[in-house]
């Protein structure tokens, strides 16, 4: 890697990076898309803050209905978290997906939900999940929910000096299914699209259904009247084709080398029906 | 610990003995052109065209020249004197572009080198291009070699507005009776498309000048450091023999790395100015976009043909996209393809026209195959074809065509004479070991169930060992120097260059059983000219066909003095030489092959009419090239819901004539399928209407990896070549030959019930897609 000069500061407490941060600085954590970017001079940062040395960044922590995971923690260690994929298994499935082994040892949530990439894994899940975004600056931190948090390619809620901290995942207990179901752009392994679901039953019906898709559009999004439409339902092979199609919906989809928009609108219809079977499949 | 008694225990040809290079390089102390350092040396970046054409109209390289450890900033009118880089094929009537080293007022592909800043470290010097303002007036491009035939096009060289560098015409037989008389007659266009040969390690150069005595020192990652040395010290006006090229350990070529490139030339250029060692390591995306590309073509076939399936002949219109520049062997390539476009079948008459076509692109050259895997994709996708048309199976029609065993050496339409074979032997075995009679009722049985399940086949043919000095720009033999030293040990130098194929193994092989010592004792080396006597290089599998066999005539001469030396010492007129001795053959007593060793060199008793020393050379000329060939057979099925392809079986039975270490040929078979599948389902060089290179980078560009392999079910038929007494043909490209026809037949098969005929390369789930969903709603 031949970028150009930068700074750098190790920095072993939270404060002392978001003092830094405040300067302009800005955010290393597993470099795994930072890299990359410097590499080709794509970024330039003067400044970087790695944020791989601060203690307590990095966990997986249950607390009552939630599980706290910290920004630091590596897609390695959702992965295999027997925590996460006891109670939070849509998480861990989702981890197992992203790069190689290697991408996996050194990338994390936080540097991947920052990040915002739209073919990006974790953003699917985290809307199936609902889940909750810590966002810290230097003076106050703030909650900001997955679908608030995604907000255009490479774009998020984050703020100048801000960091992601910490995300909030539901504990997910019987009754409930899930699944991530990911086509894989055949040369980088990002998603072409990825699909997340998570189901509960109640009796034979469907009491809930969370649908979070990636790669098919400019940002990760809920496919709410799909959700809507499982509602209520038990989940046939025919409701399931009906559905997985409503997924895909009005999207204005992307299209590139790997996939044109009409492709992808089509895998996603595929790969939704795919997840939701797979999810109804595993509901205990 | 070395050994220090030279014994010898069992025949070493034939074994699968482990890789005796791979230990240094699994445990990362090999030594690339990146790992040489020395004092005082600089480093240089290379400044690149962003647009695919435009004008220079000012260069302003006045803020790099004063950043902070800039030493200096050169641009194409300063490097004037510094030559173009090399073409050596020569066509009549080829256009040659000048290739400058940098560019003079304009530039006419995406990474075209402009400006080269030279400066303490390679962040300074990058730092420092960076700082350049180059005033270009942008042209449109041209980036299709079909596009750029067409009138109007943009001209590549304005010289030259119709983009086209060379026709050239062949034939054999009378093709037009052929097809005048023919009952059947099938065309098609079929693509191979622009790939990008990437080995694990880029391109990367250190030059060292000694003025004082007026000598370069020029380290490249090259598969042909002669030709390099003789290349560049021409160019710049140097000494030859003052000249030293040294190719160290090289991660990979695959026929990129046979060309003398244009950093090669600048190094050693820029060294000599500032009389100071420079370096210069390719980037990964200049790579992509700077390093030569392979393939490039669009072939338009017709195979004429009797109702009974007999082959009459082939015509062949072929379009080579050459690039914006040529490097070494760029026109020379497509030639090959159609000295091989009869396949293995007896087509006693052909025609063939190419077109050379500039395009705003990378220069094609040579990449593994180079010209075969096009030659072999086309005639077997038209034989396919010309089954289905005639509703013959696709293993019939080639049984039928094949050269017969009783007509080798066979004379080719195309001018080759054909060393030996047996033909129909790999497609048989292929077929037995596929139980294909049970594969067509499988396949039957999924077609019922509406699957997609197809069945392909190849059988290859490929022309190896290059080859006889007369059908080759640089010569076309190899050499080899063996020493035996005063302890016995046995050093060899080989004129080619080995970089991932094994020769130091199989080299030491081959020496161990005709000195008959252990392969301990034997040390191979290459890649460095004020070592080794001279060479051709490694490419075009003709390492151990053409450099095994200068070794093993080396090794004769050796062989011969070494008893000389033995009877000596034993009192005998009659000896042999074998298990690490010279034995008397009618007392028995022996004399150990250190003790004649040394006696060699003590020299106080010398046969008689013998020099002291045991040193002998080779160089050997090759009367043919060598013909492998063999037939891989592919079953498929494509998912009717995605368009996925999943390879279920991969058969490959390859017959390179005797095997030396079946380890080595298994490596060979599987990087080269891999390579193979690679073209036929993903890998492709794209580039935009405006020359821009949209895959360059691997986030694009689809290289095979190891997960998307299949098990590859690697066989062999063994019919030695009578061209050289180790009766070896060749396998280094064998597999990517046989690759991408077999899947792109078998995918073809797999979708026949949709009326599919053809399918263009790469079969990504898309394009199957697109197809199965018209099918349907048809
Ligand atoms: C070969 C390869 C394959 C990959 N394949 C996939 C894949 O299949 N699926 C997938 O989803 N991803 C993939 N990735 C991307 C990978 O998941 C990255 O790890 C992730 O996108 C970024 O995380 P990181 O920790 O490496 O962040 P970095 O690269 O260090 O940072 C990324 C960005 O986020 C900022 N940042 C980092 N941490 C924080 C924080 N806590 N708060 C605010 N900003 C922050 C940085 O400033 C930077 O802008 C791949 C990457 C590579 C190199």
């Amino acid at each position: 890697m031949i970028p150009q000069q930068f700074e750098y500061s190790a920095p072993k407490t939270l404060d002392e990076a978001l003092g830094l941060l405040a300067e302009g600085a800005r955010p290393l954590a597993g470099g795994m898309s930072l890299i990359p970017m410097m590499k080709l001079r794509l970024a330039n940062p003067e400044h970087l803050v790695d944020l791989g040395r601060i203690k307590d960044l990095s966990y997986i922590r249950e607390q009552g209905t939630v599980i706290h995971v910290g920004a630091t923690t590596t897609h390695h260690d959702v992965e295999s978290s027997p925590l996460l994929r006891g109670k939070c298994p849509l998480l861990a499935e989702t981890a197992s997906y992203i790069g190689d082994v290697q991408v996996r040892n050194m990338g994390t949530i936080g540097g991947s939900v920052a990040h915002a990439d739209p073919s990006a894994d974790y953003p699917a899940a985290l809307q199936a999940l609902e889940a909750k975004i810590i966002l810290r600056g230097a003076k106050s931190e703030r909650t900001v929910t997955a679908e608030d948090f995604f907000v255009d390619t490479f774009t998020t809620a984050l703020e100048p000096g801000e960091i992601v901290r910490e995300v909030i995942v539901p504990v997910d207990g019987d009754g409930t299914g899930t699944s991530y179901q990911k086509v894989l752009q055949p040369a980088s392994g990002f998603a072409i699209v990825g699909v997340a679901v998570r189901l509960r039953k109640s009796g034979d019906k469907i009491s809930m259904a969370r649908i979070g898709v990636t790669g098919l559009s400019n940002r990760a999004f809920r496919a709410k009247e799909a959700e809507k439409a499982l509602e209520g339902r038990t989940g046939t092979p025919a409701e399931i084709q009906a559905v997985a199609a409503l997924v895909a919906k009005g999207v204005d989809a992307n299209s590139d080398l790997h996939a044109s928009a009409d492709y992808r609108l089509h895998l996603a219809t595929v790969y939704a029906a795919r997840a939701l079977a797979a999810a109804l499949g595993r509901i205990a | 610990m070395a050994t220090t008694t030279i014994t010898k225990t069992e025949k070493l040809v034939g074994k699968r003995i482990r890789r005796r290079e791979d230990p240094r390089l699994i445990t990362g102390t090999a030594t690339y052109v990146d790992d040489i350092k020395m004092p005082g040396m600089l480093y240089a970046a290379i400044l690149r065209s962003p647009h695919a054409a435009a004008k220079i109209r000012s260069i302003d390289i006045s803020k790099a020249k004063a950043l902070k450890g800039v030493h200096a900033v050169f641009v194409g009118e300063d490097t004037k004197d510094a030559g173009a880089v090399p073409c050596a094929a020569s066509l009549p009537g080829l256009r040659v572009p000048h290739h400058n080293v940098l560019a003079i007022d304009r530039v006419y592909l995406v990474g075209h080198p402009v400006a080269v800043v030279v400066a303490t470290d390679r962040y300074i010097a990058r730092d420092g291009a960076e700082l350049i303002e180059v005033d270009y007036e942008v042209e449109s491009a041209v980036a299709d070699p079909e596009k750029a035939l067409a009138p109007g096009a943009h001209a590549v060289h304005p010289q030259w507005p119709d983009n086209v560098a060379f026709n050239f015409h062949q034939e054999g037989g009378d093709v037009a009776k052929a097809f005048a008389e023919a009952d059947v007659i099938v065309k098609q266009r079929i693509v191979s498309q622009r790939l990008i040969p990437n080995s694990m390690e880029t391109r990367g150069v250190v030059a060292d000048w000694r003025a004082a005595d007026r000598t370069m020192n020029l380290y490249t990652s090259t598969q042909a450091p002669h030709l390099v040395r003789s290349l560049v010290a021409q160019i710049l006006g140097l000494e030859e023999n003052r000249f030293r090229v040294v190719a160290p350990e090289v991660g990979g070529g695959f026929g990129a790395k046979i060309q003398t490139y244009a950093e090669e030339i600048l190094l050693a250029w820029i060294s000599m100015k500032l009389q100071k060692p420079v370096k210069w390591i390719e980037s990964r995306r200049e790579n992509f976009t700077c390093t030569i590309h392979g393939r490039g073509h669009v072939d338009f076939y017709e195979i004429a043909a009797k109702r009974d399936g007999t082959i009459l002949g082939i015509k062949l219109k072929l379009i080579q996209d050459l690039g914006a520049y040529f490097t070494i062997l760029t026109p020379g390539i497509p030639t090959l393809s159609v000295l091989m476009m009869p396949g293995l079948y007896r087509t006693p008459n052909i025609s063939a026209d190419i077109v050379g076509a500039f395009t705003n692109c990378s220069p094609t050259d040579a990449y593994r195959g180079a010209g075969r895997p096009e030659a072999t994709h086309g005639i077997e996708r038209m034989v396919d074809m010309l089954a289905a048309e005639l509703k013959m199976d696709p293993a019939e029609i080639r049984l039928k065509n094949f050269v017969r065993n009783e007509e080798f050496p066979f004379p080719t339409a195309t001018g080759l004479v054909y060393d030996t074979g047996d033909y129909s032997a790999p497609l048989k075995k292929a077929m037995d070991m596929a139980d294909y009679d049970k594969l067509r009722k499988e396949q039957a049985e999924a077609r019922k169930q509406g699957r997609y399940m197809g069945i392909g086949l190849c059988a290859y043919g490929e022309i190896c060992a290059f080859g006889p000095s007369p059908a080759t720009p640089a010569g076309g033999w190899e050499s080899a120097t063996v020493k035996i030293e005063p302890s016995g040990q046995v050093t060899v130098l080989t004129g080619i260059s080995p970089h991932g194929q094994g020769e130091e193994t199989t080299f030491a092989q081959i020496t161990g059983d005709e000195l008959g010592v252990g392969i301990d004792d034997v040390l191979v080396l290459h890649g460095d000219t004020s070592m080794v006597p001279y060479g051709i290089g490694t490419f075009g599998s003709r390492s151990t066909a053409v450099g095994g066999t200068a070794l093993y005539y080396a090794l004769q001469d050796l062989k011969a003095k070494v008893k000389k030396f033995g009877a000596m010492l034993l009192e005998s007129e009659d000896v042999t030489l074998a298990g690490g001795k010279c034995t008397d053959n009618k007392t028995g007593k022996s004399v150990g092959f250190k003790e004649i060793a040394a006696a060699a060199y003590r020299a106080m008793k010398l046969p008689p009419n013998t020099e002291p020393g045991l040193v002998a050379t080779h160089f050997w000329e090759p009367s043919n090239f060598t013909f492998p060939f063999g037939a891989h057979l592919v079953v498929t099925e494509v998912n009717g819901e995605t368009g996925d392809v999943a390879i279920k079986r991969y058969i490959a039975v390859d017959d390179c004539g005797n095997i030396l270490n079946p380890l080595i040929v298994d490596g060979q078979v599987h990087g080269g399928v891999a390579q193979g599948i690679g073209q036929a389902l993903w890998e492709q060089a794209v580039y935009d209407d405006n020359g821009q290179l949209v895959t360059g980078e691997f986030m694009d560009y689809t290289m095979p990896r190891a997960h998307m392999m299949p098990w590859i079910e690697s066989a062999h038929t063994v019919t030695p070549t009578p061209v050289n007494p180790l009766g070896v043909k060749g396998v280094g490209e064998a597999g990517t030959i046989g690759a991408s026809p077999a899947v792109v037949n078998s995918v073809v098969d797999a979708l026949s019930t949709l009326g599919v005929k053809h399918l263009d390369m790469p079969l990504t789930p898309e394009k199957l897609w697109k197809l199965i969903s018209a099918g349907r709603q048809a």
